[in-house]
């Protein structure tokens, strides 16, 4: 059970690559990459309470390796000032099966978009801005996994 | 006691002591006096409050030693 929270650029794939080595017994890894969408000069900046917000995510964690069996996860988050096209979010799963890691990395990033203390505000290319607030799609994509 | 994203910009500060305050529901009422502003976001949809790092639903009293937060609707991912 791996959460980190970090305040510069990341590599996903160089990550990913370190997640899945060494797993002969694994047969399947799976992984989200969440990327700062917007014009060039655009920008996000997330704020977090850092030993709060990690106890959260460690309890998404923890809650999704007991629902799908996984044998392992990670989610490494950005927070501060993060560049259009730079990864927000990479959430990498290992399980026995496939259905099970992939299930795993959407219920997960489904909890982290409304369920992990984390608040974004997006600022245009011109200098405006706004906080982002959550949806009713990610209410909804909350609902489906209480069924 | 702490605030976090919009709720902070609104009140232009992140982290204050505030003393005096036997209740989360006090503690409101208080912030409501000094800072209007704040006292309405406080109040708004899906602002949650946390004592000493648990989130918490309706009034709690506090200790001197209480850390209250004060969390808008999260935005990760």
């Amino acid at each position: 059970m791996r959460a980190s929270l970090v305040t510069a650029p990341f590599d996903p794939g160089a990550a990913l690559s370190a997640f899945a080595a060494d797993r002969s017994r694994t047969g399947a890894v799976a992984s989200f990459v969440g990327i700062a969408r917007g014009d060039p000069g655009s920008r996000l900046e997330l704020d977090a309470w850092p030993e709060f917000t990690l106890g959260r995510i460690e309890a998404l964690i923890d809650d999704a390796r007991r629902r799908f069996g996984l044998d392992d996860v990670a989610v490494i988050h950005r927070i501060g000032r993060i560049e259009a096209g730079e990864a927000i979010v990479l959430v990498m799963t290992a399980a026995a099966h496939r259905r099970a890691a992939l299930e795993a990395c959407a219920y997960l990033m489904d909890h982290l978009k409304s369920r992990a203390p984390l608040w974004k505000k997006e600022y245009a290319a011109d200098g405006t801005s706004r906080w982002v607030e959550p949806t009713a799609e990610d209410e909804r994509g909350l609902d489906r996994w209480d069924a | 006691m702490l605030l976090f994203g919009r709720l902070a910009e609104t009140a232009g500060w992140r982290e204050k002591e505030v003393t005096a305050s036997a209740s989360l529901a006090d503690l409101k009422a208080h912030l409501t006096q000094v800072w209007p502003e704040l006292g309405a976001a406080l109040n708004g949809r899906g602002v949650q409050a946390a004592v000493d790092k648990v989130v918490v639903a309706g009034d709690l009293s506090l200790t001197p030693d209480s850390e209250v937060a004060f969390l808008p609707p999260m935005s990760g991912g």
